[in-house]
């Protein structure tokens, strides 16, 4: 006995199972949910089915079935697919006897006992799939190298989780296939494929609503031609500093979108002050001021993002307390203002604005680690910097809009948290102003970038 | 609409979550309960709970039929009670209380041994389930919709009078091909009632019509009453083979599902959420009087519904309605007022095709885009491109109506403007949907 055993395999049974499976791994193109690559295949509640029903060797026949399945596929991945559903189906179902379950229909007396041996065979048969594919993976060089230090693993778990909370559904194929037969897998399949697709239908909405959402953000943004792209970017930004500090994904999602939203509130100022050319009145500083608040007001409705929305409110403040709308100071600040603010430097410095061109990557890295502390908090910076350095940083194409020259006009954009450089101190001409910043502005050149950001 | 507005001030109707969410502050009228503008939901809520309260006493009077069972049961229930979800459309669910609610009624035998519970204790277990439920909820204020509640029991109602019968004539014990056949033809019936239920209670709500909701409620519980009558059916089959184990077991899967609802629910709310709130930029951003593509999306929801709009297009019309203003971000300076109706044509057109560019851009809200595109085009049509579509009509007919009347007209104002708006019914406006503005504005 090589490949054994043999006994309490009932051909009809194999037979059936075996064509359900084709048909459950045909129907089921995998389900990507947050993970990519990974997803929750009905079919894999078949498998195990089989794997009570016709023991390993016939639960390793059905497996290998998985490679008529109908759907388009080259011969080689095919080829794998079976043979990865056979060794994961075989050694389930080992596992299965080795720990006292019985082939065949179970019957009464077997509850409840035949269930721990079961969830050990779930185990076993999800880890195996996952590792294989793992090898497969590594063996095609796909995963990057950067990612298997820190995978992601939340999401995965979820995902895992939910697979076996389906694969349960195994048993139940088993247990009343003596009593009505085929209707267990109908009965069974069909939450399975609803699920399916509503998890299909949940991945295309949520598309949809990033997909408004950013354009949505952009249309604000048509305002000015210099600032095109910029929430899209500080969206990155704001990312790649949260996903670096090893925040879970939903809440890097979540700052994700507070960056991409964090100008909104700029609707509220007047065109005429956002475009306006030369000096700017202190009524006008203080329309600028309130961007962030209306910002808030205009978003906080969007109840997901939660904490987040701090983020937006608070984006001006600085870690010394001279920032707005609220002068906090330090520790006080939102988690993701902080990130936010960050972000949102670092593009303004590294896009082009009409007064003055773009700075370079390393000078903008090297301008905000001189505002750590003062302005921001140096654990972002750092996060940003190792965020860039690994992944770069995708610094925006205008070269030059239509119809105007740098230096054109004489003002920053009255958003620009840096930057101004030493020709145009006109910009932090305002009185009261002019008293805050004073120290930091003279000391540098760039030290207007701190004097910028008090705007 | 003022007596709305001053309503509608406080958190009062029913949660912005669906479609209809915001869109719909209900009247709460002050008279006494039992003059209720909704009779149906009346007679339905006090006839269910009747019918549970005499369940409890008869059950309590006779003993229960083995009680471990009924327990587990009744805890199963009010745990999925308590995982309750707002689906999309702002509907309620409990996928798993209604499931393992499914199973008892259709429990035949447990682990060998035969079940004889009455349909009455089903009611009176299922009753009791939901209540201590529904307790938490309340507790901190998240009251159920009474009906929704209403309608779960009502289903284990109609499912175990008439299935506990026939368990008893003809002494079924075991599973077979037949008794999962009888099982799924009788939970179809009860989907199928329970449907045709919900859609009376929708048209009542929405004053809509019977036919166009009927429609609405079938597709949109189609998926969640497949996944749970179907997990009901295998539970109460599978349970004669395992015992109680197997209800725990069995219910993991339809957690799962429950799951995948569930967020799919939150990411239609957020969508809605993120479009409402950022519709609002064209108001703080001044071009906009304030609160006006809310008031013009809850307007057009209102004469949507009173012209039977299906609820697929509710939603894009709510969409287009919140950002019909949208172009507008793409003038310099805001028009004078903000009311787009006093503009020129030109104007006005010029403003359609910016935001419907905008909106185009997604390029998810195609149909979104479009009703924006024509929302100020004459009743028949600029060009050769035929009439507008419906949605745009409406928004023309709301955006019009918000524009002249402005956030504080009292009644009589509002006569003068729906018949300023008659009148230009052959040229521009469309008289249908002038008149149901009337009909809905008599109803506020």
């Amino acid at each position: 006995m090589l490949i054994g055993p043999y006994t309490g395999i009932d051909v009809g049974t194999l037979v059936l199972i075996a064509v359900l499976f084709v048909v459950a791994e045909s129907i089921s193109t995998h389900v990507v949910v947050d993970v990519k690559e990974a997803g929750i295949s009905p079919s894999s509640a078949v498998a195990l089915a089989a794997v009570v029903l016709v023991g390993p060797a016939g639960a390793a026949v059905v497996g290998l079935a998985s490679c008529l399945a109908i759907r388009r596929q080259g011969l080689v991945k095919r080829a794998f697919n079976g043979a990865q559903f056979a060794l994961a189906a075989y050694a389930a179902g080992h596992v299965y006897l080795l720990l006292g379950g019985t082939v065949g229909v179970p019957g009464q007396s077997d509850f409840p006992g035949i269930v721990l041996p079961y969830v050990a065979a779930v185990l076993t048969h999800t880890l195996l799939n996952s590792a294989l594919i793992g090898i497969l993976m590594w063996c095609l060089g796909v995963t990057r190298p950067a990612g298997a230090g820190r995978l992601r693993w939340r999401p995965l778990a979820a995902l895992e989780i939910a697979s076996v909370g389906y694969q349960m559904l195994g048993l139940a194929i088993a247990a009343i296939w003596g009593a009505v037969g085929i209707i267990a897998p109908l009965l069974v399949l069909l939450p399975l494929f609803i699920a399916r697709w509503v998890f299909g239908q949940q991945t295309a909405e949520a598309r949809a609503h990033e997909a408004t959402l950013a354009t949505l953000c952009q249309a604000v943004e048509t305002k000015d031609y210099y600032t095109r792209g910029h929430c899209m970017r500080v969206a990155e930004g704001s990312a790649m500093i949260a996903a670096e500090l090893g925040m879970p994904a939903e809440r890097v999602q979540k700052i994700r979108y507070a960056g991409m939203l964090h100008d909104i509130g700029k609707l509220g100022v007047p065109t005429k002050v956002i475009q306006k050319t030369g000096k700017l009145t202190d009524d006008e500083y203080a329309a600028i001021k309130l961007h962030p608040t209306r910002g808030y007001e205009i978003v906080r409705e969007i109840s997901f993002l939660d904490e987040a929305l701090a983020g937006i409110r608070h984006h001006h403040e600085r870690l010394d307390g001279r920032g707005y709308p609220m002068g906090l100071v330090g520790m006080e600040i939102p988690e993701s203002a902080r990130i936010i603010s960050v972000a949102d430097v670092f593009d303004c410095l590294t896009s082009t604005r009409s007064y003055r061109k773009a700075w370079s990557v390393e000078d903008a890295i090297a301008e905000l680690r001189r505002c750590a502390g003062s302005q921001f908090d140096p654990r972002m910076v750092e996060a940003l910097v190792r965020a860039v350095s690994r992944e770069g940083w995708q610094t925006p194409d205008i070269a030059e809009p239509p119809g105007c020259r740098y230096g054109a006009t004489e003002r920053p954009d009255p958003d620009e948290p840096g930057a101004p450089v030493p020709d145009l101190p006109a910009e932090v001409n305002s009185p009261a102003e002019e008293e805050k910043t004073t120290p930091v502005a003279e000391s540098t050149s760039a030290g207007a970038v701190t004097g910028g950001q008090d705007r | 609409m003022t007596q709305k507005q001053s309503e509608g001030a406080g958190p009062s109707g029913p949660q912005p979550g669906g479609p209809e969410g915001g869109a719909l502050g209900h009247q709460r009228s002050g008279g006494p309960f039992w003059r209720t503008a909704r009779p149906f939901r009346a007679l339905l809520v006090g006839g269910v709970g009747a019918a549970s309260l005499a369940a409890l006493v008869l059950t309590a009077a006779a003993g229960f039929d083995q009680p471990y069972v009924a327990l587990v049961f009744c805890l199963v229930i009010a745990g999925g009670e308590l995982a309750r979800i707002t689906l999309p459309g702002n509907r309620e669910s409990a996928p798993i209380a209604l499931a393992g609610a499914i199973a008892y009624a259709f429990l035949i035998g447990l682990g060998g041994e035969p079940s004889h519970h009455t349909a009455w204790q089903v009611v009176a277990v299922v009753a009791l389930g939901v209540a201590l439920g529904e307790l938490p909820h309340v507790a901190v204020g998240r009251s159920p919709r009474l009906e929704d509640v209403a309608r779960r029991v009502l289903t284990a109602l109609l499912l175990a009078a008439a299935f506990r019968p026939i368990v008893e004539a003809l002494a079924l014990t075991g599973p077979s091909v037949a008794v999962a056949l009888l099982m799924t033809g009788t939970v179809a019936l009860a989907w199928a009632l329970d449907v045709a239920l919900s859609a009376v209670l929708r048209a009542e709500r929405l004053c809509t019509r019977l036919r166009v909701a009927l429609r609405d409620e079938a597709r949109a519980q189609v998926a969640t009453g497949g996944a749970i009558a179907s997990s009901g059916v295998l539970i109460a089959l599978a349970c004669t083979v395992t015992g109680l184990v197997g209800l725990l077991v069995f219910l993991a899967p339809l957690l799962v599902s429950q799951v995948a609802f569930r967020r799919h629910a939150e990411v239609r709310r957020t969508y809605l959420e993120t479009v409402r709130a950022l519709s609002r930029v064209t108001e703080v951003g001044g071009y906009v009087e304030n609160g006006h593509s809310r008031r013009v999306s809850q307007l057009s929801h209102g004469i949507a519904c009173e012209l039977g709009l299906a609820e697929a297009e509710l939603l894009e019309l709510e969409y287009a309605a919140l950002m019909h203003d949208i172009g507008q971000l793409s003038l310099r300076e805001p028009i004078a007022g903000g009311a787009t109706v006093l503009a020129s044509p030109r104007e006005q057109r010029r403003i359609a095709e910016l935001g419907s560019a905008i909106i185009r851009e997604t390029g998810v809200l195609d149909n979104v885009a479009e009703m924006v595109r024509r929302q100020c085009e004459p009743l028949a049509g600029d060009g050769d491109e035929g009439v507008p579509p419906l949605g745009s009509r409406v928004i023309k007919v709301a955006n019009a109506f918000d524009d002249l009347v402005g956030e504080n007209g009292d009644a009589e104002r509002r006569a003068a403007v729906v018949e300023r708006l008659r009148m230009d019914t052959d040229s521009e406006y469309d008289p249908r949907v002038v008149d149901a503005l009337s009909r809905v504005l008599e109803r506020r």
